[in-house]
């Protein structure tokens, strides 16, 4: 499964992208978020608790309790700035 | 029906002759033209300008997600013609960003479905602007009143 972070999160993270192999006990995006801060202090720090972000599965954005069944890209990524 | 995201500068004038096309049932056309706003950062005493701004995307869920916001205003108002174009890259003070256009019958109709496009684009699509100031890069940080605004158009 592809990872991507935008915006500082990739700064922080220090990848754009990353392919992982899903723990077969990862079944959500909030289980991903904790199983993903144990790779690397970037990690930790960009996805950490209390920072603001959010996520997309298959580029629909999606809540933290989402299922990854299925899924092929999760983005991480800070509330949006368009406009 | 049309969603655009482009490093591209846009032409309003054929972009409107283009969406309008001689369709005779357009009795309004409400038009947002969103630009680069010369901004000042506030660092003690110094005050300093912010003239340029690098808009990064997510290629495909942007488009997607724009999508999503034409096809819900469709949904809720009875539209003949819409159109988002959205710029990425870098862009400097005065820049064209962003193009909403709404044809309608009627004008409340476009006018209030223009304003929810530009209410949910700037909540709903993946857009992040990075400023280049003086003291180096950093992130615009989301506005709670872009939040409310959004709200505004909650499920009746």
């Amino acid at each position: 499964m592809k990872v991507r972070y935008f915006a500082w999160m990739k700064r922080t993270v220090g990848v754009a992208e990353e392919e992982i192999v899903l723990p077969a006990d990862v079944r959500t995006v909030g289980e991903l978020v904790e199983w993903l801060r144990t790779r690397s202090s970037g990690h930790a720090e960009a996805l950490a608790a209390g920072a603001a972000f959010g996520a997309a599965v298959d580029q629909r954005t999606a809540t933290f309790d989402v299922r990854l069944a299925g899924a092929s890209e999760v983005a991480f990524f800070p509330p949006f700035t368009g406009g | 029906m049309t969603v655009r995201v482009q490093e591209a500068d846009f032409d309003v004038g054929a972009e409107l002759e283009r969406l309008t096309n001689g369709n005779r049932r357009i009795g309004g056309l409400v038009v947002f033209v969103g630009l680069v706003r010369e901004m000042h950062l506030r660092d003690g005493l110094h005050r300093e300008r912010i003239e340029a701004l690098t808009l990064e995307h997510y290629p495909g869920m942007t488009e997607k997600a724009l999508e999503d916001i034409e096809t819900e205003a469709r949904r809720r108002w009875t539209l003949e013609a819409t159109l988002i174009v959205h710029r990425h890259g870098r862009l400097e003070a005065g820049d064209r960003i962003v193009l909403v256009a709404v044809g309608s019958p009627h004008r409340d109709a476009a006018f209030e479905a223009c304003e929810f496009l530009v209410d949910w684009l700037k909540t709903k699509a993946p857009f992040w602007k990075l400023e280049e100031t003086p003291v180096g890069e950093k992130w615009v940080e989301a506005h709670e009143g872009d939040d409310a605004a959004a709200a505004r158009w909650a499920k009746k």
